[in-house]
């Protein structure tokens, strides 16, 4: 959607995310009133004077208790320009795989850091999850510039040093902003204060930054969520193969192979309840006919025969662990991959991802909560997989507990074949 | 809804026309197809879901996404409507209309019988909303259902905004907002063990103002409350209230007829009306879109009782 940005906050505990997110929302006139005379009772109530704009998210009762986010909160606005649906995810690091969830569907994040504090360790973590997640676009605001005088030099040395951060962790070009989210200093309106800082505001870098995907470039990617037979006087022969584009485009008379079943066919017809459309592309929900009655049920994903993804039964991963119990080598874990799952085994761990020197470590005898490492990972039943890097709509998958089913971390698949 | 029973499947097919569908199309045609891809996972992954259905227009359009999600099959599971007895009868109608029409299967868990045997009390202030739990989830243990299709919408509330789309519940239906599970790009984990289930919110990302542009769009039919019509009312709390059996008027409480029109649809005896002269769906999506108000803010009373009413609630297992 060229009009829409999903965008996500990001940095450590404290630096104002909460805060700018209200900013933006106050200043771009999208708090009704009656929020905001709630935001006012709130912040009256515990003792405050000036408006608490963070309260505008912080909706939990342990959150406005301890004046932290624990929990992303989902905000939709607009301006003039587009639309934006807005992740605000926590900083502490107790809740990183609350920002993991937020950051997970961004286009772009924007990361705060505390002018005062400059880069701390859950600001690398944080860059560390973005750079994971090939979040397209990150945006660095350095936030609470007023306690600082706007003091250009205090800005240039947190942006050269997260420049170089983001470098370290491939992280192209990052926009650098000088803010106050307190009192809006170039988030929505270019400050007086800042007379030497010649760049957007945050807002019009949000409105500028390029979205939207290039399907027609894209590899053809149909999993098939279920077949729809339904038996009725009206369509008793009806076989239908419900699923969502993932990526690329699909045409009436493609030739197409569902994997890892093998079997091959061409789509006669794409269903939707407004009628047969003779194309559809990434993103759309339809309904795909096929010449053949070929083994396509759930699990399967077509693609065109000469555009095909890997089928494998190891991967070569990159994981980020979100539970509380360490991964191991040797874990027995369920795969959730597109619409299939798959019993697999962790049989080795690669490496891990040291927020210090930003390099990969040695392989680890463990990976612990809220790091990122690969693995090598044996499935049960073959896969048919893209690598992460090339596709972020069909390389993501769960790593979910078979006893309990909780998800533990957050999966890509390498751009390599498993050894 | 039947409108989308008749209109399907005639004449050519057309070449893909980029402001119906997908994300070549607009925003709501990608919140139309990420609802749909959201009801077939579950439809997919789940032996027994049900799908919340009160007439109200969110649940309006949950259920018309539900019968695109799966057409040209018919819809494979029940609806379920907790009644708090307190009802509009126009809504009412519509919601026993819609269910013959479509021939689908409804139950019913009035709050009332609940009453009546002693596992509720009616609440001092006489209001129903918060009473909807216990026959909630009373009914979602007797029929085993494992997954529940609400359409909550992350802008109506502070704690909804926090929501994933796909949510565990425990045994006792309850919301932990701490121990929330990661959810993944569109990967969604609705795994649960014996005695859990999921409540599933394919319209979280849908905001008042699409939800009209939607139903205009599809022409997806709603009860006639929505629209402005004259009504006998009355004023409390700063809003306008129907007069009636339950609460009201009260004393030096006057009715009086206006025009006015229903934002949202819940407990008759609390949800107030705004005054209004939209009476074709345009004029509406121009009030809705100009309206410096909330939905919930100008109509519930109930969640104006304290900061956090909504999250308290889903803690106790409510929608
Ligand atoms: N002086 C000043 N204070 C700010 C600014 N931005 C935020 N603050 C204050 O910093 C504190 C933390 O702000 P939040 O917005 O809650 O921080 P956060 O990053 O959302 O915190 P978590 O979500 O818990 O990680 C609050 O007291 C804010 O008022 C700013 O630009 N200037
Ligand atoms: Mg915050």
């Amino acid at each position: 959607m060229a009009g829409l940005l999903r965008l996500t906050t990001a940095g450590s505990v404290d630096d104002g995310k909460s805060t700018l997110v209200g900013r933006l929302l106050q200043d771009t006139q999208s708090i009704l009133v009656d929020q905001l005379a709630a935001v006012d009772r709130a912040t009256r109530a515990r003792g405050g004077v000036e408006l608490d704009l963070a309260l505008l998210t912080d909706g939990l009762r342990a959150e406005r208790e301890q004046g932290i986010t624990i929990d992303v909160a989902y905000r939709y606005f607009a301006t003039p320009t587009r639309k934006f649906v807005l992740a605000d995810c926590p900083g502490h690091v107790q809740y990183t795989r609350n920002t993991v969830t937020g950051a997970s569907t961004a286009e772009l994040a924007v990361v705060l850091v505390d002018a005062r504090n400059g880069l701390v360790e859950q600001t690398r973590r944080h860059l560390a999850v973005m750079a994971f997640l090939r979040v397209p676009h990150v945006m660095l605001a350095v936030n609470k510039m007023d306690l600082m005088d706007f003091d250009e030099p205090t800005f240039r040395r947190i942006e050269s040093e997260f420049a170089a951060v983001a470098r370290s962790l491939g992280v192209p070009d990052v926009v650098s902003v000088p803010v106050s989210a307190l009192h809006g200093d170039n988030v929505a309106t270019r400050s007086v204060r800042t007379s030497w800082y010649r760049g957007p505001t945050l807002l019009d870098h949000l409105e500028a930054v390029p979205t939207g995907r290039e399907a027609v470039a894209e590899p053809m990617r149909f999993p098939v969520q279920l077949v729809l037979r339904p038996r009725t006087a009206e369509h008793p022969d009806y076989r239908g193969l419900a699923g969502q584009i993932a990526s690329g485009v699909l045409v009436v008379g493609d030739d197409v192979i569902a994997l890892p079943s093998g079997g091959r066919s061409t789509v006669t017809g794409i269903d939707t309840p407004d009628g047969p459309v003779l194309r559809a592309t990434a993103g759309q929900s339809v309904t795909v006919l096929l010449a053949d009655e070929i083994d396509a049920g759930r699990g399967e994903v077509l693609a065109r025969l000469e555009q095909q993804p890997r089928v494998v039964t190891e991967l070569a991963a990159d994981l980020c662990w979100l539970a509380d119990r360490p991964l191991r080598p040797g874990a027995r874990v369920l795969i959730k991959h597109g619409t299939r799952t798959v019993r697999a085994i962790v049989t080795a761990l690669t490496g891990r991802l040291d927020l210090h020197t930003l390099h990969h470590t040695e392989p680890p005898a463990s990976l612990e909560l809220n790091e990122i490492g690969g693995a090598l990972i044996r499935l049960a039943e073959p896969l048919a997989v893209d690598s992460y890097a090339t596709d972020r709509h069909t390389g993501g998958f769960l790593v979910i507990d078979i006893a309990d089913g909780n998800t533990l971390a957050a999966g890509l698949v390498g751009s390599r074949d498993a050894a | 809804m039947t409108a989308i029973l008749t209109r399907i499947q005639r004449g050519n097919p057309h070449p893909d026309n980029p402001a119906e569908c997908g994300t070549s199309g607009d925003h709501l045609a990608a919140l139309e197809s990420e609802a749909v891809h959201i009801i077939r996972e579950v439809v997919a992954e789940f032996d027994r879901p049900v799908l919340l259905f009160s007439g109200g227009k969110d649940s309006a359009v949950l259920l018309h996404l539900a019968l695109r999600a799966l057409y040209p099959a018919p819809l494979p599971f029940p609806l379920l409507h907790v009644d708090t007895g307190h009802n509009f009868p126009e809504v009412i109608a519509f919601r026993d209309r819609v269910v013959a029409d479509l021939g689908l299967r409804l139950h019913v868990a009035a709050v009332q019988d609940w009453i009546d045997d002693g596992r509720l009390t009616e609440r001092p202030d006489g209001t129903r909303n918060p009473l909807q739990t216990v026959p909630l989830l009373d009914t979602i243990n007797e029929h085993r259902f494992d997954a529940v299709f609400g359409g909550a919408r992350r802008d109506e509330d502070r704690a909804r905004a926090k929501e994933r789309i796909v949510s565990l519940r425990d045994a006792f239906g309850g919301w932990d907002p701490r121990r929330q599970r990661p959810e993944l790009w569109s990967l969604y984990n609705g795994r649960h063990t014996a005695g859990e289930h999921v409540r599933v919110f394919p319209l979280s990302n849908w905001t008042e103002l699409d939800i009209w542009h939607y139903i205009a769009r599809r022409d997806v039919p709603i009860p006639d409350i929505y629209y402005a019509h004259p009504r006998e009312v009355f004023a409390r709390d700063g809003m306008w209230l129907t007069a009636g059996e339950w609460g009201g008027p009260r004393n030096g409480e006057r009715i009086v007829t206006k025009s006015v029109r229903y934002r949202t649809v819940g407990d008759a005896s609390c949800t107030g009306a705004v005054e209004s002269t939209a009476v074709t769906i345009d004029e509406v999506v121009t009030e809705v879109a100009t309206s410096r108000i909330t939905e919930r803010g100008a109509t519930r009373a109930d969640d104006r009782l304290s900061e956090a009413a909504m999250e308290d609630r889903k803690r106790d297992g409510y929608f």
